[in-house]
């Protein structure tokens, strides 16, 4: 991925947007149904990137599929740029939501998930990756909660690389009771891929362990 | 009100295939049997209000124009970021419905009560806000919001005028004399009550966002100008003064004060401790003009 080192201005959060390449790139190269052309079909499948901060990794990859082009990776966070610290919708194409504040992109991915299904794209699937130090913020927990009780069929990933202060004592799949899991290697794209693929009638949970 | 809402909402579920209702347990029961007929389109998430709003941003994303109830200080006050950033900041809308409003919940306590709902709403961009004044005027108010996209506030409350203004959309003059007294939504009736022996100018909205400017200056009597609003007291006062900018005037904003009453009681007594009765209106107003 040497897109992702023309992605120069995210020093900061750095460890976060490597953390999420593996993922990204197995999504976008053999998971997803989208595309550049299809980015507006109403049926495509959905995916949120709620741990938006760190989002090197996500450009490199929406640049690499060819949903904006490569040149605008060179000037992140630049005045002129499209491409922010966190991303948003309304500037780059490809992009499903706007993040950055921790702890929004689960619930709006069940009323994505809701909305999809109650205008009959039962076969579009909805995806949402978090960070496992995003899961301390108490709205996630209303959404886990919510989906398993409706048995709503999304599929959240946590990548796990052991960044939340006060840890998550059991582990991340003791907080998603009800859910389907899998913990695969964070780096092993033909694993994450095979957790990725499996749909049940209840929500999934994929932990990327790193 | 809430009758109103409950039964106009069913009615735009049935007619309308676009249309959702997300709830947090309130008013649960009273639409559990359009629930029974739209499972896949009225969720009940369960004590959860940021979830309700990030639900109604995901719904909206998809193309679906989402409908949330609760509780005002539940519905707005503690779901703020929710609003800002799961509505605005993804470039979708929605129509939220309110009760509770300032006080109705009076004997609740300040949990229960949201006088600072529409400020918080100020900060944020695009938000049409309604506060109908009577009954009849929610069921339009409804039936409009749920023909396009755009961001929508409607705040019900038990407090409510004799007559409805199905007009309010814009700034009505209802009685003309000296000075202008703006009445917002409930508030028509006290301040009519209250202004009954002086020479004012009496106008009517049950819509103060986007704030009807043009008609405000049309309405200005001489160079003094009285807001009375059911919810914090100075709430428009922004407004007022930019839609009055280059205009010599003064202002009195009246409306539901910033220190809690640490009080239960009914909204009768709130609004006699907020000087929002008649009474108290009186006393205020005839100050300010004399």
């Amino acid at each position: 991925m040497k897109l992702l080192s023309r992605v120069t201005a995210d020093v900061k959060h750095s460890p976060s947007a490597h953390s999420t390449l593996d993922v990204l790139w197995v999504l976008y190269d053999r998971v997803l149904r989208i595309t550049p052309e299809t980015v507006d079909d109403p049926g495509r499948d959905r995916f949120f990137l709620s741990k938006g901060h760190g989002p090197a990794a996500y450009y490199a990859v929406l640049a690499a599929k060819g949903f904006f082009p490569e040149e605008w990776l060179d000037d992140m966070g630049g005045w002129d740029s499209p491409l922010g610290h966190h991303p948003d919708r309304v500037l780059v194409p490809g992009v499903e939501v706007g993040t950055g504040s921790l702890g929004h992109g689960l619930g709006i991915a069940v009323g994505a998930a809701l909305g999809l299904r109650a205008q009959g794209y039962l076969d579009t699937r909805t995806f949402v990756l978090l960070g496992d130090a995003e899961l301390d913020e108490g709205s996630n927990h209303e959404a886990i909660a919510y989906a398993a009780a409706i048995r709503l069929p999304i599929t959240a990933i946590v990548i796990d690389n052991q960044s939340s202060t006060h840890g998550w004592p059991g582990g991340i799949p003791a907080r998603f009771p009800n859910w389907g899991v899998s913990v695969v290697n964070g780096r092993d794209r033909d694993e994450i891929e095979r957790s990725l693929r499996v749909v049940e009638n209840r929500p999934r949970l994929v932990v990327a362990a790193l | 009100m809430r009758e109103t809402f409950i039964a106009t909402t069913t009615a735009i579920l049935e007619e309308d295939p676009r249309t959702a209702l997300v709830l947090a347990d309130i008013s649960a029961d009273s639409f559990a049997a359009a629930q029974r007929r739209h499972p896949d389109r009225v969720l009940n998430v369960g004590i959860r209000e940021q979830l309700m709003a990030g639900v109604g941003g995901g719904l909206a994303l998809t193309g679906m124009r989402p409908f949330l109830h609760s509780y005002a200080p539940f519905l707005i006050d503690r779901t703020y970021e929710q609003i800002k950033l799961d509505f605005a900041h993804q470039d979708v809308g929605a129509v939220l419905v309110s009760i509770g409003a300032s006080y109705d919940a009076a004997a609740e306590g300040y949990t229960h009560q949201s006088p600072g709902d529409v400020a918080l709403l100020d900060t944020l961009d695009g938000w049409t806000v309604h506060v109908p004044g009577h009954r009849d005027e929610v069921a339009p108010i409804l039936r409009a919001a749920a023909r396009h996209d755009d961001r929508v506030y409607v705040r019900l409350s038990t407090q409510e005028n004799s007559h409805a203004h199905l007009d309010g959309g814009t700034l009505r003059v209802l009685r003309h004399g000296g000075p202008l007294v703006v009445a917002v939504g409930p508030m028509l009736d006290p301040v009519l009550e209250a202004t009954r022996d002086l020479d004012v100018t009496v106008a009517y909205t049950h819509t103060p966002r986007p704030l009807d400017t043009a008609g405000l200056r049309a309405a200005l009597n001489g160079d003094e100008i009285v807001v009375v609003e059911p919810y914090a007291e100075g709430t428009s006062a922004h407004l007022v003064s930019a839609a009055l900018s280059g205009l010599p005037h003064r202002s009195l904003h009246l409306g539901v004060g910033r220190a809690e009453v640490r009080r239960y009681g009914s909204r009768h007594d709130h609004a006699r401790a907020h000087g929002l009765d008649p009474a108290g209106l009186h006393r205020s107003i005839e100050a300010f003009l004399n």
